[in-house]
């Protein structure tokens, strides 16, 4: 959790970052950007699945199609922040020479999408559809 | 030195195509959040909330702008935390106004 804390505060004063270690390559400040950018990518495209779930889909129940909504919408925002800080530790390692962060995160969001879709393949299946 | 003058990789190529591709991805995002108001009838948090989702699309095109301009020297500098932010806080205000036309 210190760690979580220590890259808030990197967050809220970014020019910090700046003053440790030395600059890394530049080619491996713009591999962390692109990462950085797929990322938000990813983000973009649950919060697009969320819009999705709740347009093209009104036969579903109202109660199914919000929940199924707000929890791609919330994986997008989570995704979206992940996205910052995780850049962040990046850049902060590369410039101390560590090693990169490992997280757990891409498990955690890869059962998050699989829930949800098993969700949508029973809904479909069982025809729990309110019209 | 001439190797300092292109990258091989080219890799501030790949990473402004990676910016176009977000752009692209931003700009879907933006269109089903309108296609979302068009639905559900004008009303005035609709509208509203159009009009931010649509200044959050600005916002990020203003930040991709920014940084695929800064990406045509030959050794561009890093990306700046703000930029980063701000990107960031664009794609999170979208999901936040899809939140708030859901109800």
């Amino acid at each position: 959790m210190s760690d979580f804390v220590r890259g808030l505060r990197l967050w809220l004063a970014p020019e910090r970052i700046r003053e440790e270690g030395d600059t890394p390559d530049y080619r491996f400040s713009l591999a962390n950007e692109r990462t950085f950018l797929a990322w938000i990518r990813t983000a973009l495209a649950l919060i697009g699945g969320g819009f999705a779930v709740d347009q093209f889909l009104p036969g579903l129940a109202w109660g199914i199609r919000a929940g199924l909504a707000l929890g791609l919408l919330a994986a997008g925002v989570l995704c979206a922040l992940r996205a910052v800080n995780h850049w962040v530790r990046c850049e902060r390692a590369m410039r101390r020479g560590e090693d990169l962060p490992v997280s757990r995160f891409p498990a955690l969001l890869g059962l998050v999408v699989a829930v949800v879709a098993v969700v949508m393949v029973v809904v479909v299946l069982f025809g729990w559809e309110g019209r | 030195m001439t190797t300092a003058e292109r990258d091989p990789g080219l890799q501030p190529e790949r990473t402004r195509l990676a910016w176009r591709r977000t752009t692209l991805a931003c700009t879907v995002v933006a269109l089903l959040a309108v296609r979302q108001a068009l639905h559900g009838g004008a009303t005035a948090a609709g509208v509203l909330a159009v009009a931010l989702s649509l200044l959050a699309w600005l916002g990020f095109l203003a930040v991709a702008h920014r940084r695929v301009t800064g990406m045509t020297t030959a050794k561009p500098a890093p990306l700046s935390s703000r930029l980063a932010l701000a990107a960031a806080g664009c794609t999170v205000a979208l999901a936040v106004f899809a939140v708030a036309t859901l109800f």
